[in-house]
């Protein structure tokens, strides 16, 4: 298959079962919600160290928001639900009570409850106040600058993460250029996070290494500099590989995301330098989840 | 199907206790049966049919026609279903109801929604003292739902409360919210005198300034977070609680009973 002279490999993504939630922060303005959300997903590119995977998935319009305040929306995604549980209380207490003039609720309204500031409110002493309204429990949480809302739980949900596809291109610099058109456009569809920095990774990992204690390591068959020392998977012009990886709650999500961000690297196509499209697998015994490259941009 | 009926045919002497006749208990009673029940009234038993003409047979939604302030136990320990009352209705008016909805047309006695649980009870009139209290002697009042007043409320409207809303139109007699554990009642129109008497925590959201009192100590003015949420949860209602421009978030803040464990709080609409 090729799109615009870019070559869809006729390979898949592999992609994993995860615990998912979400949670929506509020500020006086954009601006503070934005930071308090960066920080709430900061470090957590990868599971293999972060912990969990996390990511802002939209801003929300005032009128999107439960207190009417300018918004973001961010997801956390982890590989069992304690660890979510947890992810999710240590980020909410250091990053979002702690960001001015934040207040924090629940994302999703279904699924197995987990403690949004359910535990928070314990920072209150003894001063915090309970708001049951409309079925939901809020806890008000004095502070410094004025009261902490949060909601008391928020859902967590069954997910899906690892959702993938590699940029193959000519230059470094048109590598970047495909990758980022590719999250503008991927950004625009709900329920999924790409959880590097900026969405793109440029270092995808392979199954294990030479070192004893390493479980992952540089994938060298996508490595440009090593062509001619491994069994490379790149033709002699590419000269950058880039990766997106991508979380969702459901496979149709990830497609989604999957196919608005192929076509846009494929509409810069040849002529920017862009080669090939690919995508990371462990030949399909791992992941129960395979999302086929030239299926999806069918 | 209509709505199951009972029309008043006259007015007893004494009091009577409506009880028997709430949704859950007539669902798919015949109408011969409920009209053979009894109620008590005074120290004598009366049949159903000896009190009220019934017709209709949706047990799910009851209507009390020609309701009068001797009719007690209206909804007692409702369960789902609505009632609707049109005329006034005597006291208890919904105790320990525990879901489902009443809406009474005139005013209702004393200890209406005491010990209420779950649900929505709306008062077009006015409602006696002890609004969603205790029973005497018991420690916990209303522990949920919501009480709308259009109009005044007596004393000591929510005393015990535990959980729940008291919306009230009007104004509260003295007392409003006193010994209340937790949950919200939001006056619009004046309190009475001993405003959160040995109030432990819970919300007393006024519009209008209430008497000082040595009781609650002033912490400031603030903009409150919840209060737009908590506006919005009454979006809802046919009342002027839903008009958005009753609606604010800027109060000042007491705190109280500082006689009791202080965690109580008086929201006092600014501007």
């Amino acid at each position: 298959m090729i799109i615009n002279g870019v070559a869809i490999d006729a390979t898949f993504a592999e992609a994993f079962p995860m615990k998912a939630t979400r949670a929506i922060i509020t500020a006086q303005n954009e601006k503070w919600a934005m930071i308090s959300a960066q920080a709430m997903t900061g470090f957590a590119t990868s599971v293999i160290a972060c912990g969990c995977e996390a990511g802002i998935e939209r801003v929300l319009d005032p009128s999107e928001t439960p207190d009417g305040r300018p918004g973001v929306s961010i997801m956390i995604f982890a590989m069992g639900g304690k660890g979510l549980a947890k992810q999710l209380e240590t980020r909410a207490g250091q990053c979002v009570l702690t960001s001015p003039t934040s207040a924090l609720f629940a994302g999703i309204d279904g699924g197995t409850r987990i403690a949004l500031g359910k535990n928070l409110r314990y920072f209150g002493d003894g001063f915090q106040v309970a708001k049951l309204i409309d079925g939901k429990r809020y806890w008000r949480i004095p502070v410094m600058d004025g009261e902490f809302l949060a909601e008391a739980t928020t859902g967590q949900v069954e997910a899906i993460g690892g959702g993938n596809f590699l940029v193959l291109a000519e230059s470094q610099p048109q590598a970047l250029a495909a990758c980022e058109a590719a999250i503008e456009e991927m950004r625009k569809i709900p329920n999924v996070i790409m959880p590097f920095p900026g969405g793109v990774v440029r270092s995808g990992s392979k199954v294990g290494s030479k070192y004893a204690a390493l479980g992952a390591s540089t994938n060298d068959a996508f490595c440009p500099t090593l062509k001619g020392m491994t069994k490379t998977d790149l033709s002699p012009e590419i000269e950058s590989v880039m990766e997106i990886v991508i979380d969702g709650l459901t496979k149709e999500d990830i497609d989604k995301a999957m196919r608005v961000g192929i076509q846009a690297v494929c509409d810069l196509g040849a002529a920017n330098g862009i080669k090939r499209i690919s995508a990371g697998n462990y030949g399909g015994k791992l992941g129960p989840f395979h999302f086929h490259l030239q299926e999806i941009m069918a | 199907m209509s709505a199951l009926t009972f029309t008043l045919k006259h007015k007893p002497d004494q009091r009577v206790d409506m009880s028997p006749l709430v949704c859950d208990k007539l669902a798919d009673m015949p109408l011969a049966e409920i009209a053979a029940l009894t109620l008590q009234n005074g120290k004598r038993k009366i049949r159903v049919d000896e009190l009220f003409s019934i017709a209709g047979s949706d047990a799910q939604n009851i209507v009390i026609k020609g309701s009068f302030d001797k009719l007690d136990f209206i909804g007692k320990e409702l369960d789902g279903g609505r009632i609707t009352v049109e005329g006034d209705a005597g006291a208890y008016l919904g105790l320990g109801m525990k879901s489902g909805e009443i809406e009474v047309s005139g005013d209702v006695g004393i200890y209406a929604a005491c010990e209420m649980k779950k649900g929505f009870l709306k008062i077009n009139g006015n409602a006696g003292d002890f609004l969603g209290a205790a029973l005497p002697g018991n420690k916990m009042g209303m522990k949920g739902g919501t009480i709308l007043v259009k109009g005044n409320v007596g004393e000591r409207a929510g005393d015990h409360m535990r959980r729940g809303n008291i919306l009230v139109e009007g104004n509260a007699g003295d007392y409003c919210g006193s010994r209340m554990t937790a949950g919200t009642i939001a006056v619009m129109g004046q309190t009475g005198r001993y405003l959160g008497f040995a109030m432990r925590r819970g919300t007393l959201l006024l519009w209008n300034q209430p008497q000082a009192s040595a009781r609650f100590n002033d912490c400031g003015a603030h903009t409150l977070a919840f209060l737009p949420i908590l506006f919005a949860s009454f979006k809802k209602l046919n009342s002027k609680f839903a008009d958005s421009s009753a609606a604010f978030n800027r109060v000042q803040r007491y705190a109280g009973d500082m006689s009791e464990m202080g965690r109580g709080e008086v929201l006092v609409k600014i501007g």
